[in-house]
Order: structure tokens, then sequence, then C-alpha cells
């Protein structure tokens, strides 16, 4: 009866990458002072969890370490060990050990057996250096347990059909409910159906367990946690014993008695880790069939703008029931559309959670004394754009700690904080995404820029405003750093912040504050597969501005427009003079002639620059789904993309940032 | 220079004794008759309103909207500056799969598939200036009968075609 594991093990590694991050993120928040029951509940779960997948696939490496993790934890969580900075740490790197275990595990690399022996060893010392606390807190823990444990308890487990499939194995829970003590175990096999239907991966099985001995309620529910959704669980104290004790023990999920001491950080974070006994139900679908899928609703859209636009002709009266239909249809496919493009969208936790981590070992390794806070960090984003902001964040991030933050002697003199706060944040603006990174640093320094720049020979214009000054570290090769560390001061990184971010259609923006702190600031479309566009005609062709790029439009009086050495052409708007561009002659778009009708100036704003537009005639706004160019043909200068209209022509979307940009290199 | 390196590849491909036959979608353009792979054939359609593209050069008609995929098309009588250019009801657009990417050509119009034999197939003589031999495999005889044979892979992704960016720095 050999079951194949294989499509288990992959399951199996996801899983304990889960939980090794959960555990990182729990132990980061135990380091930084917070005592919750439940938090270090969840960091053994995730230990235990690991532990028993290991056990049964065969990785002894990874069963041994997780074992040694589980008692250190199992003593933090009893109260008989008190939290301490150097087991912290012993568990921190122990992380970081079971991760180089899995991966070699899965195939890649040797087991790295030097550092895991050093784990191991390092774990055993921390566990031998028996807390002085210990005995205190035992004494204590016998006066919290006011009413006896009762003599025994009457268990009744009935796993459900797919207890198998969760990894579980009943047998393992009864023999280590026989270690407690003495078990009286009784099978109940009347859902056993004849031999020829039996399925060995299903458990029909149940078990009825007396167990003596004086043993607490919750170690016998601990010993269930995994299988708690899994099974019908009754527990009873046996009748011997005082059956009263049983209701004053704590439900499944006991709760935290320390509250009050609590370093409320990030408590609202408590709830988003769930236990891993009652995940919330979700699959794994793989992102190419998400794309199939976002792509088929972008077709059906398309299909019912342009019955939508050949209805209009109908006669109302008479179609009045086809009419109905397609409005139905509309707002159906309007739903549909946006509950497919919420499945890739993913909240930005996703890659604020690798700070902390990452803010504490480099805070470490600089000496300096660094708090992390985080804000909106269930903001949602598309899948994309998150996995292509995380590179330039880490940039930021480290900046802030390397170059922002001063050193703490330097923090106490000039009267702050001596512990330095990083804070990330998202936030949903308009049609955009903001994400801050901001320090309470020194701020940047404008003179020692602004001297590093006429260095470099890069021109700075005399009444330069902040912005323009500190916009210059975004060119590539621009560092103040007096000497290159390993963690910042190459001059790579803020250009390369600023490319990434530019090529998902965002931007970023500085601003500092001498002694105050530098906040970074990054915009970012909320998705970049849909985009409300303004629909203009140019000669006989139609295109698309994105609408978020759109200040104004107005019509094109004749007398607001100058010109400059004869060509360049600049419009008048209320007393600013912004670039006017003919769309017909940067497209090379065939004019047609229009009789009693002025020209349209389409004020955008691309790349903090505004410029106006001059097109033929607004036509009208809508959604459009963005169609790469470049997939089938390459990139155009000031076009950014292609769309299908309602009666399946394709046009193409402006490029304002690029327009803009351009301009300023024609310059 | 150039015509010994397309000799020497053609002379690889001419030998296989084993005389696996290749088959070709044929089309005219103008008075001429030309063959291309048919494993590169995606499907042929009716010429249709293409939108045009601002700075592209003037074979290149512009893109059409092939079920979703924004899909450029290119005039091959312009390519191969074949004079008379008119659009209409037998114009056809041939939509080939060219290194993973989808294109489409305009022609006068397809004939058939044709097989032809290791026996018709002939090296590319060589032509004056007036047409790039780089992007002719070959020559196919079939009685009367010429086809040119286009390496349409080579034609499609080579720089002057101005279909793919020219540094492939920007991914």
């Amino acid at each position: 009866m050999a079951i194949d594991l294989s499509r288990f093990v992959a399951t199996f590694f996801e899983e304990s990458r889960e939980g090794l991050d959960a555990m990182e993120s729990g132990l980061l928040r135990l380091d930084q002072g917070e005592r919750d029951v439940e938090l270090i509940n969840t960091i053994f779960r995730a230990a235990h969890s690991m532990k028993g997948g290991a056990g049964s696939f065969g990785f002894t490496a990874i069963t041994e370490l997780t074992h040694l993790l589980e008692t250190l934890l199992d003593q933090m969580r009893s109260g008989k060990r008190e939290i301490e900075a150097n087991a912290v740490d012993a568990l921190l790197s122990s992380v970081d050990v079971l991760r180089s275990l899995l991966a070699a595990a899965q195939g890649s690399g040797p087991v790295d057996s030097a550092s895991l022996a050093s784990i191991c060893e390092r774990l055993k010392l921390v566990l031998a250096g028996a807390s002085p606390a210990a005995v205190v807190e035992k004494a204590a823990a016998t006066v919290d347990a006011a009413a006896p444990a009762p003599s025994g308890w009457s268990i009744h487990f009935a796993p459900h059909p797919n207890l198998f499939l969760t990894g579980n194995d009943p047998l393992r829970i009864l023999s280590e409910l026989q270690r407690l003590g003495d078990c009286t175990v009784t099978c109940d096999d009347t859902r056993l159906p004849g031999f020829h239907e039996i399925d060995p991966t299903t458990s029909v099985l149940a078990w009825k367990v007396a167990l003596h001995g004086e043993v607490e309620r919750s170690v016998v529910e601990d010993l269930f946690s995994w299988v708690e959704g899994d099974c019908d669980l009754h527990i009873e104290a046996l009748a011997a014993g005082p059956v009263t004790a049983a209701p004053a023990a704590p439900p499944v999920a006991p709760a935290a008695p320390g509250a009050s001491n609590v370093v409320p950080l990030r408590d609202e974070r408590a709830s988003a880790l769930p236990p891993a006994s009652a995940p919330e139900s979700s699959i794994r679908v793989a992102v190419s069939k998400v794309d199939a899928l976002i792509n088929l609703v972008g077709e059906l859209v398309i299909t019912q703008a342009m019955l939508k636009q050949q209805s209009a002709a109908l006669d109302p009266v008479l179609n009045e029931k086809l009419l109905n239909g397609l409005n139905q249809l509309d707002r159906n496919t309007r739903d549909l559309q946006e509950a497919v493009m919420g499945i890739r969208m993913m909240p930005v936790d996703f890659v604020f959670s690798r700070f902390p981590r990452m803010v504490r070992d480099l805070a470490g390794k600089l000496g300096k004394s660094v708090r992390m806070k985080t804000i909106g960090e269930g903001t949602e984003l598309d899948k994309g754009v998150i996995e292509k902001i995380s590179d330039p964040l880490v940039h930021l991030v480290r900046n802030a700690i390397d170059h922002g933050l001063e050193m703490p002697e330097a923090r106490t003199a000039a009267g702050k904080d001596e512990t330095g706060t990083i804070t990330l944040s998202a936030s949903h603006q308009g049609g955009h995404i903001v994400i801050e990174v901001s320090d309470d640093g020194r701020g940047l320094d404008r003179e020692r820029i602004a001297a590093k720049a006429a260095e470099r020979g890069i021109a700075l214009p005399a009444g330069a405003s902040d912005a323009e000054v500190f916009n210059v570290i975004m060119l590539p090769g621009f560092s103040t750093a007096a000497e290159v560390t390993d963690v910042s001061g190459r001059g790579v990184g803020m250009d390369v912040v600023k490319k990434n971010i530019t090529s998902l259609g965002g931007s970023v923006e500085i601003g500092s504050k001498p002694g105050i702190g530098t906040r970074i600031t990054i915009r970012l479309p909320l998705t970049l597969a849909i985009l409300d566009g303004m629909t203009v005609a140019v000669g006989e062709e139609i295109f698309i501005a994105p609408l978020n790029f759109v200040v104004e439009s107005m019509q094109l009086n004749p007398n607001d427009i100058k010109t400059i050495s004869g060509n360049s052409r600049l419009l008048r708007v209320r007393g600013d003079y912004v670039p006017l561009l003919s769309m017909a002659d940067l497209f090379g778009a065939r004019r047609v002639p229009r009789e009693n009708h002025l020209p349209i100036a389409v004020i955008v704003e691309g790349d903090g620059r505004c410029l106006a537009l001059e097109v033929d005639e607004l036509v009208g706004q809508q959604q459009v789904v963005v169609k790469s160019l470049e997939n089938n043909y390459r990139r155009i200068h000031g076009i950014s993309g292609a769309t299908i209209l309602g009666d399946g022509r394709v046009a193409l979307i402006i490029d304002v940032g690029g327009l803009a940009r351009g301009l300023v290199e024609a310059a | 220079m150039q015509t010994s390196a397309t000799d020497a590849r053609i002379t690889t491909r001419q030998p296989p004794a084993i005389a696996a036959t290749q088959e070709f979608l044929t089309f005219t353009l103008g008075a001429e008759e030309y063959g291309v792979d048919i494993l590169k054939v995606q499907e042929i359609r009716g010429y249709d309103t293409v939108t045009r593209l601002p700075d592209a050069p003037e074979y290149i008609k512009g893109v059409i909207n092939l079920r979703g995929t924004i899909v450029p098309v290119i005039d091959l009588r312009l390519k191969f500056k074949l004079g008379k250019v008119g659009y209409d009801g037998s114009t056809v657009m041939i939509v080939l799969n060219v290194d993973k990417r989808v294109i489409s050509v305009v022609v006068d119009s397809v004939s058939d598939v044709t097989a032809l034999g290791a026996a018709q197939l002939r090296p590319a003589p060589e032509f004056g200036s007036a047409m790039d031999t780089r992007f002719i495999t070959g020559i196919g005889a079939i009685d009367e009968r010429m086809l040119i044979l286009l390496d349409i892979e080579k034609l499609m992704t080579s720089a002057d075609m101005g279909l793919v960016a020219q540094a492939q720095s920007a991914q």
C-alpha cells in the first residue's frame, strides 16, 4: 500500500518555507520585546509541523534541528524559560540553517553539515544553560493551575476522510497520546467500506481513547492541533476525575494572559497570522493560468464593447429585450473583469514582510539601532508590480539605514531618540499606489550633493529647488558616500531604482529636511494591464491618452500659442507656458480638414513636467486593456502600448512620460 | 564573400540523400512566385484595415488585432520594391510565426502548398544588387514555374527590417 509521496513533497517544501517565514517574523517580534503567548505558539507550530513533515519524508537533518528548536520553544511557551536575546538569536540563525537545509533537500546544493552541527551545538548550549527563572516559573505555574487536573480524559477522535491528504497520520497522534499516560484505545470501524471499495488514501477509522493520568487538557489538545479542522474531536474528563475542572481549561487557542505587558507595535498583525491549524482556504494556481484568464476577460470586454456599440443603432422599442440583455451583459462583464483583476492583486505585505529581518541584520552590522515601522501593508497591488518593486525597495531601505540614519551617539547628541525609525508605508491615492520609505535620520546634504554634482560636471540651475538638487542622486554612478561599504555607497542603486520604477510607469520623488529625515515616494500605477484612457482623434486616427496623466483639456485659442525661434510652440495656460506638441506632426498622422472646429489641447503631466498635446477631437473615455506592442514589434518613441477598441480596431496608447523625457533630451 | 557564405549554407542543405520533401506555401508578388516554409505559416486572412504606426518604414503598414494579439503587418511588395501595389479582394495577409513572434505579410495572392523534393531545390543564383540574396534560401523548380524560396525568419529578424529593436539592451 505504497502511497506516492512525491506529490506531497512539493507541498511540504512550500509549507515549510511559509512556516519559516512565519517563524522568522515571530522571532523578530519577540526580539523587539513582544511577549505574546500566541506568538510563541505560532513559532512553535511552524517548527512542529516542519518536524512532522521532515520526519515523514526522511529529511533527518531537518527533523533533528527542528526537534531542538521545539524543545527550546516549548520551554519558552510553558514559561520554564525566559525569552532571552541569545536564545532568540540562536533561533533566528537556525531559521537560516533550516532554509539552507530545505534548499539542499530540494536538490539545490549539498547539506552544509558544518553550520548544521554548529547551530545544533549552540541550541544545545542554550538549552543546557537552564534559565534561573525556571524554578520560580515552575512554582508559579503550579499555582496558576488552581484547579487540579482530572485523573484522565476520554477522547473521541474521528478524522475526516481527507486527513491523510493533509499529511497527518492518526497513528502518530495515538502513539503520542500513549506517551502521556496509560491509554485504552478502541477503534471504531463502522465507516469501513467493503474490501473492494477501500481507498487507501482516505481515512475511515475513528478512535475512542481513555487516557489515564494527570495530564492537562491543553497538552492533549496540542496533540490534535494539527488536525483540528480535519476531524471531529471530543475531549471530556474521565468520569472518575473531578469533572468541574474541564470547563475551566482554556479553549483551543488560549488567550494571552499577559496581554498588559505586550508592546503593541504591530498588534493588528497578530490576527493576520492565522494559526496553521485553521488556514484560510486557498489554492495555488500558476500565474500563467491567471494571465490567460485575464486575457480572455479582456477579449470579452472588447467583444462586449463592440456589441454595445452596434446595439446603439437599434430601435429601443422593438429591441427592448435584447437591449436589456446587453445592459446586463455590460454589468456582468465589468464585475467579472474586476473580480479577475482582483486575483492578481496581492497585499504589499508580500514585500514588506522581508524587511524586518533585513533591517535587523543590517543594523547589527552597522552598529546602529533601528526600529522598523510598516503602515498599510494590506494595500493591494498587482503581483507583477509587487515583484518588480521588491529590489528597488531593498535598495531604498539599505540606503536609509546606511546613509540616512546616524550612529546612536550622534543621534543622542542631536537630541533624538537613540533608535532610528525606518517607516515603510503603502497607500492608495487616486489611480496610484504610493509607497514611501522614510527615515528620521540626518537628511540629505544639499550642499554636498551640489558640490559633488559640480565636481562631476553636472550642471545645476542657479536657483535650483531642493527637488532638483536631490534628483541628481538618481543619476547613474552618483554617490556622496565618503567610503564604499559592502552595504552601499557604490553609486549604483538610486539610478537603478529610478529606472525600475519608471519602467513600471511610476515615478520617484525625494523629499528631505536636514536633521529631520528623508522621504522617498514611489508612485505606481495600480495595475499594468488596464488603464482608464481618454480617446482622442488625430486626423483619421484614434489615440489613447492615459487618464491619470491628463490634467485638463481646453480649446486651443490661436492667440495663446507663442513660438520660440519660429518652430517650437508654447501654449499659455493661465499665465504659465507649456510646450505644445502637435500629435499629427509627432505621429505623422494625415490631417483631415475640419470645418468650424478648433483643435483641442490636452494638458498632460508626465515625469514632473506639463505639456500640451494638440489633438483634433476628444472622443470619449473608456477603460482599455493594455497590450504590448513589443511582443511582436518593437518599442516606438512616444507610444507605450496598444489597445483594441470596441470596433475591433487597434489604437495606440500615448506614452506621456516618454514624450516629456523626449522633450528634455531634445532640449 | 557574401555569396560564398550563402552557397555554403545551401550546399549543407542540399545533400540530404534521404530526400525528405519540404512543403512550401506559395504566393505571388506582382509577377513573381515566392515560397515560404509551411511550418512558419499560422493562418491566411483577407486584407483588413490596419492601424498605422508612427515612425515606421513605408513597408510596415501598421498593426492589426488578431483575436486580441497586436500583430504588425508588412507589405512584402513594398519591401521588395515591386512597384504597383493595390489592395483588392484577392490581397491576402499571411500570418507567420517567426522567432516566437507573430507577424503578418501582405501579398498579392496565395497560390497553393507545394512539396519540393531535394532534386527540385536549386541554390540561389547571384542577383544584381537589386535584391538581397541573404534572404533567399534557394530556387524551387516545378516544371515551368520558378519559386523564390524565402528565408522568412532571417528576413523578418534582420536589423534593416526594423521589426525588432536594434539593440537588445532593453530586453
